[in-house]
């Protein structure tokens, strides 16, 4: 009984800022203007096939492209000194400190035609390059600002991770493709899944880097709710039908993501 | 108009709140007559939602109008500001907060007024509107009885272009559709102003509801998308400021600002003719006024008034001045008008002809909401042709299934593996 009353804050938390809007999500996202009963904001979605598309394969790119940065980085982080970490740590943190917006702008100063990047390479006689207002301009974008979400659940998986057991498997022969495939990869699973999830998610709903980067014709999915709810027509309704949709397609990635499910995973956020 | 540079977005939160002492004197010259003293000491706050960077705020030796303003009443001045006209809306119609003076443009102040969310201000508390208001700017469009708003700045939209890389001059927004351009033209990242200039283009009103009308100007912006770099608001100070693009529609002071950092870039009015906008002083509703509980509606009521003596402090001429020197818009005061530089004045682009606003400029007005949501879906249309790629949704389709199937046989294997 105590256990229980003690969760009472977060469970009081929850029900007010996570279960009613999200019943006000649904409600506004199936009902129409004055408040009826209507799919008609559902069924327009197949005008957007093409958005969701783009948000979902951007996001997807983004989200490898920080797994594969982060792994190796987050491996060699777990097996310094303790107080190197501490540092390694902060400067992955760092960037974190400052605003978001900032950041993303910076980069917009970065990749611009007449920007610091096309300048520097001008010295060399290269360029100048188009890199601004590309799509890989915004999955540069969510890399950057996303890959601490992925360095940091990685990271604390991997230190759990004993140094005997690696020794172990050494010990039994194993070369160290082996050490990596049958016992880093698997033992820092939950770790993988949950930055997965922590930078997929994001990435599928930015709306600010896309519209900095890209340019603003690369319109992703959060581009599109942000229209509608800031935007001249004030369209909550389908702004929320849009955000029901994403939301589905998101707990269908992660129900599949779920599949990998082993008796090992404990410890997964998610 | 728009927010000045990115930094100002992220202080949409309250900027100005403390007030040093009540006592102090205040260093802005008023005209004589009217009681500025009659709210000290009771307590009075007064909470003023305006766009970013759209009030001298005595950096580089402007005058620090709000503090001024607490200094010579006593009145206590919550200040904070908001991006864009329809953050405004969303902020004020979800009752989040109760505001005592905002500063909207034009077809927004129309749907307030629509909406029944703006009270009527009493003018006899505001003499200096009388006084000073440009007579042209009196009941304007959007308040045709001029019940409701005070105006506080107007402009135009006009074209900024990079005069040296641009070697004609630029007189129409057909440059804008120039393919000589291509890749170095910025538009307008939102569809009322981006729609506004291709239907002037056509020749039809900014306010048209026509939806065959619509749907022409929609095509001609896809018609352009090709050509444009980038659709954009606030990111044309860094990308036209730093010469990454050669041309751009945008509001007149802002241009002037970017100007400021970039001499290489030149303004122009186009012939064809362009949007005249212009942003107003309003009260927003105050449900208090209408309360049961005497103590309340009287608490409004002295709001209200405070709020009257704002908006006829910010007619003040110095105030009006030093504002529109900050801001670089231009002025309905003619007090503060007279008292410009000369060049300023004869600007054509910040102080167009009286012949030329009547006869080759149009405000918005609020459009009906049907009319509102077309334009947007246009809008999304526009913002997906181009790239419409029709195996996109098979892909899709095909790589869910693709993903179930391996993990229903991953499961299988596995189950198999484990009862052996």
């Amino acid at each position: 009984m105590k256990s229980k009353l003690a969760a009472a804050p977060y469970l009081i938390w929850m029900a007010v800022f996570t279960i009613v809007p999200l019943g006000l999500v649904f409600y506004y996202g199936l009902t129409d203007q004055d408040g009826n009963f209507s799919i008609d904001n559902l069924s327009r979605m197949g005008m957007y096939t093409n958005i969701f598309f783009r948000s979902i394969w951007l996001a997807v790119i983004a989200t490898v492209v920080c797994l594969i940065i982060a792994y190796p980085l987050a491996f060699i982080l777990s097996r310094m000194d303790t107080h190197k970490q501490g540092t390694m740590l902060l400067l992955v943190m760092l960037p974190m400190w400052m605003n978001f917006l900032l950041r993303t702008y910076a980069w917009m100063t970065l990749l611009e035609t007449n920007g610091v990047i096309n300048k520097i390479l001008g010295f060399v006689g290269l360029g100048p390059f188009e890199m601004i207002n590309t799509q890989g301009a915004i999955v540069l974008g969510m890399v950057y600002n996303y890959v601490p979400f992925m360095i940091l659940p990685l990271y604390s998986v991997m230190t759990k991770i004993d140094n005997s057991v690696i020794e172990a498997a050494q010990d039994l022969g194993s070369n160290s493709r082996q050490v990596l495939m049958k016992v880093i990869i698997p033992l820092s699973k939950p770790g993988i899944m949950t930055g997965i999830t922590m930078v997929f998610v994001p990435s599928v709903s930015t709306f600010i880097i896309s519209r900095m980067l890209g340019g603003g014709s690369n319109m992703l999915i959060g581009d599109l709710i942000e229209q509608q709810i800031l935007g001249t027509s004030y369209n909550l309704n389908l702004g929320a039908s849009i955000s029901i949709v994403l939301m589905i397609f998101i707990f269908m990635i992660m129900a599949v993501m779920n599949q990998f499910d082993d008796e090992e995973m404990e410890g997964m956020i998610i | 108009m728009k927010i000045k540079k990115i930094i100002s977005a992220l202080s949409v939160l309250a900027l100005a709140v403390t007030s040093l002492s009540t006592t102090a004197f205040a260093d802005v010259e008023v005209d004589g007559g009217y009681d500025y003293d009659r709210f000290r000491g009771k307590n009075v706050t007064l909470q003023v939602y305006n766009w970013g960077e759209y009030i001298s705020d005595g950096s580089d030796g402007s005058l620090d109008v709000i503090g001024e303003f607490e200094k010579l009443t006593g009145i206590d001045v919550e200040y904070s500001t908001f991006p864009s006209n329809e953050d405004m809306y969303s902020v004020l119609k979800s009752g989040r907060s109760q505001y005592d003076i905002i500063i909207p443009s034009d077809y927004m102040i129309g749907k307030l007024i629509e909406e029944d969310m703006l009270e009527k201000i009493n003018f006899d508390n505001v003499p200096n509107f009388t006084k000073y208001c440009d007579k042209k700017f009196l009941n304007p469009e959007y308040d045709p009885t001029n019940e409701y708003s005070a105006p506080y700045t107007w402009g135009t939209v006009c074209i900024l272009y990079d005069a040296s890389r641009i070697d004609e001059e630029i007189t129409s927004w057909a440059s804008l559709w120039d393919e000589k351009y291509s890749g170095q033209i910025l538009m307008f990242n939102n569809p009322r102003d981006a729609m506004a200039i291709a239907l002037i283009r056509l020749g039809y009103s900014l306010n048209t509801t026509d939806e065959k009308e619509l749907k022409e100007a929609a095509d001609l912006l896809i018609e352009q998308k090709p050509l444009v770099q980038a659709y954009v608001m606030d990111e044309v100070y860094d990308k036209m400021g730093n010469s990454n693009a050669f041309i751009a529609p945008y509001y007149v002071g802002d241009s002037y600002w970017i100007m400021e950092t970039n001499p290489d870039l030149a303004v122009c009015i186009p012939e064809e003719g362009t949007n005249l906008f212009a942003d107003a002083m309003c009260i927003p509703k105050n449900p208090n006024l209408d309360s049961n509980n005497d103590e309340k509606r009287k608490e409004a009521q002295i709001k209200k008034e405070a709020a009257e003596m704002f908006i006829n402090y910010m007619y003040e001429t110095q105030v009006a001045l030093e504002n529109i020197e900050y801001i670089c818009y231009s002025t309905p005061h003619t007090g503060a008008y007279a008292l410009l530089d000369e060049e300023v004045r004869n600007d054509p682009f910040l102080y167009p002809s009286d012949e030329f606003i009547t006869e080759k400029t149009e405000a918005y007005v609020n459009l009906p909401q049907e009319t509102n949501r077309y334009m947007d879906q246009l809008w999304t249309e526009i913002k997906i042709s181009g790239d419409q790629n029709k195996w996109a949704f098979p892909l899709m389709l095909v790589a869910c299934v693709a993903i179930s199937v391996f993990t229903i046989v991953r499961r299988f294997i596995k189950k198999r593996k484990d009862n052996m």
